[in-house]
């Protein structure tokens, strides 16, 4: 794999010095025009030659996660080959070391131990589920490596080795219940997830926000084990319960059946309000559009989101990756992740890690497809809050976005 | 639970019944083609799901070529469903013919055997369709729910299937109980030496007997795209609790099989509606453990020698 | 007498010769410390950790008849184990001061737990930690098999009892997540008593210490099954009923090789605890279960060291297929379940047993030429031994 990248990277640094070299010089800024020796970049013994750097990207391509890591593997790539075009970072091309964690979590920590020490990237790229990402939180640490890491989570986790690029839970759920409370008038509402840590965990600072900071009504609880697929009984709860909101947070096979069966039991956007957070464009190409459309998802990216940024990033990614790919909020914060880093190095001079680690603090990027974002000193974004509202066609409209929110893993008072 | 009219009260319990009822139509409708025929050789088919999978993609691909033509999307299921059907059947026979009939004395071993073939034929779906989810559409006459009263709904789609389901179990019984095929099926199953003795192609009604349950199956899987997801991996979802309904019933009885797929469907929607999902199928799971280890022959007992 | 008796079917029974250990323990001691740098040895030893369970297949498979899709289970207790006790010793009240009640793991904080459980308590000696690795493995298998066997429940019922039960401790440890660590089990782990075990030298030291366990439990397995034990239980493996009409109760035989299997299982899964650094549910399931039992008859259900070799090659070849061929390893290993089952179903031990041991013919024969001619000098012993 890794002679395949630098045959390829190799023809691109023959192109990028023969042809685009003088336009390229012209255009970027003094100090990619001299680009750094790599001793002065590279004190830590990493993978960084004069005109190339290797990173990781370590996702699931086989067993049951690949389905939800592909457009995250997608989306890094793409950034990584836009960076390149545009002359790399601190002149030196990006190769990536596409790794596969197999779904298998002790296979994600061994994959990041060989890519911090056989490799020596100086950055990872990947992890999608909680659980893969508590295991290589070991070994990055030990290792001192850098990982970013694109999937809205559940917060409780602020860690020096790790760049945060998706939502804390919070982000995604307070700003979404206050929607739900000043503009559908909510007073009461009904949480429902699978049965584990994140949608727990957000149904815990869902549940707190809506009885003990707006003083509403939680009026029923339930969580279906993963892989649950009859609803009927977990729907005929809700119904004795009456929410103004169902606030769901249903993941993988559950979710289509949940929606399916939901939609089957007469419940519908015309009778009930539904906002999720477990619901992005992925999902619902299994669920089907019209068993969603009318309710609505909280995330901060959504695929129809109409700004220049991300006019452009849907057609790069549509052109790179087939007209019929979808991108869903996981996705985009993935995209993200080499864009930061770029930004880390360049700011940092440096390639080392703890020289990227301490300059990421504050970095911004305007050129996000979800508008601007900004990193926190806690290492997570500052990201809106956006409410899309589902269409037949499976795209969804915002019809409401937050001010920047401010991430917050450890939340006051929300423990 | 106070605040409601009994009225409300009653629609409730309406409602919460039905959900049994239609859990107990999906778990018997996949539990039929598998107490078949571990009831016919004592074969587990691992493989289950996945030939309801098989069903599944069958009615996605209707989906999408009759979907193309007008006025024919209301009613590509009924097409679809003697598709999935024929599919399954097909692939069960194959099936049968290349892998199961070599291992009918070493039953532990077909379980093995089928294992490796669910793994073969879930990255065959994942190749062929993506690993990707998809979604089949559901016809028009089948969404939303049907209301007698203003507080009561029922799903259409649940009553489909129910529908369906007992249909095919009647099939099933008249097939056993009053077909020429059906007295060859139970005398293999009573004394497979002497039904050879007097000229019953005993491998002949093993293969059918196989390819059936796993048509009924592509049936279940056809009936489910509308309830639940189609992907390469669905059919897991529905296995372990699959094998429990035939192994509680009492392995070849097609009594035992309805009124053990009918308790647990009843037992653990009821816990569900009050103790939550989680919990309830802790304790379903539980509970029909320990009924076996009381009465290891299942609830109904087929009166044979082994 | 007696200890005679039982250093000659230490060195000369039917079941796995000394000789095939013997070579065993050469490769994963010296061969593969040599071979490998400590990313691969590391990897080496997690494989391992799959072998004790796959040995204790053989035994209560192979041997017993007893097929159980629920081995995970004993893995997943024994790794729980050690789980917690390094949980506990890695949340000590300095490093979780930021948490609202310091001192307990991190998960249980998070879950408004503010002190640690009754069934935490014991946890915090190594000493009870171990005794609870060996003993409650074992223990869980005892009630399992005591309620089953004595009820006779065996065959394709018992699989699929085993597969449920495993499938109801999965829902159970992710449900109960302020007591388990839910679905991202209990994680960072660091040291054992104060020492280090992430770094190089404790890998080496760890990977050596899981061997050395694991040709202990392969000469414990072997022993077990050159007893007069081991030939009742191939007997009613057979055919249980004779067995039980010649007036023995067979479901103990059962239950016991079932506990000896569990209890290897669990020893196993505190090793893995102790070389990967955290303990999931992922390792209890359905899916690792059902992987448990094909190392062992890819390796051969007859044969102990076999289990050994079937999860070190199989694990092996899904690290490197997988990664270059993804697809084509769903195919290929569903094809290995199909073709060992259809053709090998004595798995790769059989093909050694067929072909393999010719190599070797040359060597035996001088060997017993050498013995023949020195048999006088040793006259006396072996008329000791018949």
């Amino acid at each position: 794999m890794m002679t395949k990248y630098t045959k390829l990277s190799q023809l691109r640094r023959l192109l990028i010095t023969g042809i685009a070299a003088l336009p390229i010089a012209i255009a970027m800024s003094s100090h990619v025009l001299a680009a750094p020796p790599t001793a002065e970049v590279n004190t830590t013994g990493l993978a960084v030659t004069d005109d190339t750097v290797h990173v990781g990207i370590l996702h699931s391509l086989t067993g049951t996660m690949a389905i939800s890591e592909t457009g995250s593997v997608e989306a890094e790539q793409l950034a990584i080959e836009q960076i390149n075009a545009q002359g790399g970072v601190l002149g030196r091309q990006i190769v990536p070391i596409i790794e596969d964690g197999a779904s298998d979590w002790p296979t994600f920590a061994d994959r990041t131990r060989k890519l911090l020490t056989q490799d020596n990237v100086p950055a990872i790229f990947g992890a999608w589920t909680s659980a893969s990402r508590k295991a290589m939180l070991p070994v990055l640490e030990r290792e001192n490596g850098l990982l970013y890491y694109p999937t809205f989570y559940e917060g409780l986790e602020e860690s020096p080795n790790v760049i945060y690029t998706g939502q804390e839970a919070t982000q995604q759920i307070l700003a979404g219940i206050n929607w739900a409370w000043n503009e559908q008038e909510a007073r009461t509402f009904y949480l429902i997830g699978s049965d584990y840590i994140w949608p727990r965990t957000s149904m815990k600072i869902a549940r707190i926000h809506i009885e003990e900071v707006l003083g509403g009504e939680v009026v029923g609880e339930d969580y279906a084990p993963l892989g649950h697929t009859s609803f009927g009984s977990n729907i005929n709860r809700i119904r004795l319960r009456r929410p103004d909101v169902i606030f769901a947070a249903v993941v993988g096979g559950s979710n289509v059946a949940w929606f399916r069966q939901l939609n089957a039991a007469g419940i519908n956007s015309e009778n009930q309000t539904l906002l999720t957070i477990s619901v992005t464009e992925d999902e619902v190409l299994g669920i089907g559009g019209e068993n969603v459309e009318g309710f609505y998802s909280s995330m901060k990216y959504f695929q129809s989101l109409d700004n220049d940024n991300n006019l452009a990033f849907v057609e790069a990614f549509k052109e790179r990756w087939g007209e019929d790919s979808v991108i869903g909020d996981v996705s985009q914060a993935a995209y993200l992740g080499p864009w930061l880093w770029k930004a880390g190095v360049e700011k940092a001079g440096s390639f080392d890690v703890d020289a990227v680690s301490a300059a990421m603090a504050d970095i911004e990027l305007t050129t996000a497809p979800e508008g601007y974002v900004k990193v926190h000193p806690n290492r997570h974004l500052w990201s809106k809050t956006r409410i899309g509202r589902w269409n037949e066609d499976g795209q969804a409209t915002v019809v409401w976005e937050s001010d920047l929110v401010e991430p917050n893993p450890f939340p006051e008072g929300y423990q | 639970m106070s605040g409601f009219s009994s009225q409300e009260l009653l629609a409730i319990f309406a409602m919460q019944g039905f959900a049994g009822v239609s859990f107990f139509s999906v778990l018997l409708l996949m539990a039929l083609g598998l107490a078949i025929i571990y009831g016919q050789m004592r074969v587990i088919n691992m493989a289950h799901g996945e030939f309801m999978v098989i069903g599944a993609y069958a009615t996605y691909l209707c989906s999408i070529t009759f979907g193309a033509l007008p006025g024919m999307m209301d009613y590509y299921l009924f097409i679809a469903i003697p598709i999935a059907f024929g599919s399954a059947f097909i692939v069960g026979y194959i099936v049968e013919l290349a892998l199961i009939r070599h291992l009918y004395h070493r039953p532990l071993d077909t379980l093995l055997a089928t294992w490796g073939l669910a793994l073969i034929m879930q990255q065959g779906f994942r190749s062929a369709f993506g690993a990707r989810e998809v979604s089949v559409a559901v016809p028009g006459w089948l969404r939303g729910s049907y209301r007698p009263t203003m507080m009561i709904d029922i799903p259409l789609n649940g009553i489909a299937i129910l529908v369906l389901t007992l249909l095919v179990t009647l099939g099933v019984w008249w097939f056993l109980y009053r077909s020429r095929w059906g007295l060859r099926v139970r005398c293999t199953t009573a004394n497979r030496d002497m039904s050879g003795a007097v000229g019953i192609n005993t491998k002949r009604v093993d293969r059918i007997t196989f390819a059936l349950g796993c048509g009924i199956a592509g049936i279940a899987g056809a009936a489910f795209t509308t309830i639940s997801s189609t992907g390469p991996t669905s059919g897991s979802l529905y296995i372990v609790d699959t094998f429990l309904v035939v192994v509680f019933g009492g392995a070849g009885s097609l009594v035992g099989t309805i009124a053990s797929a009918f308790s647990i469907a009843q037992a653990q929607s009821l816990m569900e509606f009050f103790l939550g999902s989680s919990m309830a199928k802790v304790l379903t799971l539980l509970t029909v453990i320990g009924i076996l280890l009381i009465r290891p022959e299942g609830l109904i007992a087929s009166k044979v020698r082994r | 007498m007696n200890i005679m008796n039982s250093l000659y079917r230490l060195f000369q029974g039917r079941h796995g010769s000394l000789g095939s250990i013997l070579l065993l323990a050469i490769i994963l001691m010296v061969v593969m410390p040599m071979m490998f740098d400590i990313y691969r040895l590391n990897l080496a030893g997690r494989y391992l950790t799959y072998a004790f369970v796959a040995l204790g297949l053989v035994l209560c498979w192979g041997y017993g008849g007893i097929l159980s899709l629920g081995q995970g289970i004993f893995f997943g207790i024994g790794g729980y184990a050690m789980a917690m006790f390094l949980k506990i010793e890695a949340s000590d009240p300095v490093s979780t001061s930021i948490q609202s009640t310091p001192g307990i793991p991190d998960f249980m904080d998070w879950n408004r737990l503010t002190e640690l459980p009754w069934f935490w308590v014991p946890f915090n000696s190594l000493t009870l930690t171990i005794i609870a690795v060996l003993v409650l493995p074992a223990a869980f298998a005892y009630l399992i098999g005591f309620a089953m066997f004595k009820r006779r429940v065996s065959g394709v019922y018992f699989a699929i009892i085993t597969q449920a039960l495993a499938v109801v401790l999965t829902i159970l440890i992710i449900g109960q997540q302020g007591y388990t660590g839910g679905i991202n089990g209990i994680t960072d782990l660091r040291t054992l008593h104060g020492w280090d075990i992430r770094d190089d030298s404790a890998r080496y030291l760890l990977y050596y210490l899981n061997a050395i366990l694991l040709i202990g439990c392969l000469l414990i397995g072997r022993w077990v099954l050159n007893c007069k034990y081991g030939r009742i239980l191939s007997a009613l493996r057979d055919k249980e009923d004779r067995v039980r009409f010649s007036g023995y109760d067979v479901a103990n035989f059962k239950i016991f090789i079932f506990c000896l299997a569990a209890f290897i299982s669990g020893i196993g899964g505190a090793m893995f605890t102790l070389q990967v650094g955290f303990m999931s549910p992922s390792f209890i399931g359905i899916v690792p279960s059902i992987e448990f039992v094909i190392f062992a008859a890819v390796g051969g259900r007859l044969s102990l060291v076999g289990g050994v070799y079937g999860a070190l090659i199989v694990s092996f070849a899904k690290t490197m297929f997988a990664e270059a061929y993804p697809q084509l390893w769903q195919f290929l290993i569903g094809a290995v379940f199909i073709v060992v089952v259809l053709v090998l179903p004595y798995g790769l031990a059989s093909v050694y047993g067929r072909y393999g041991r010719r190599l070797f013919t040359p060597v035996k024969d001088w060997f017993s030429k050498r013995k023949a001619n020195s048999s006088g000098a040793s006259a006396g012993l072996k008329e000791k031994r018949s």
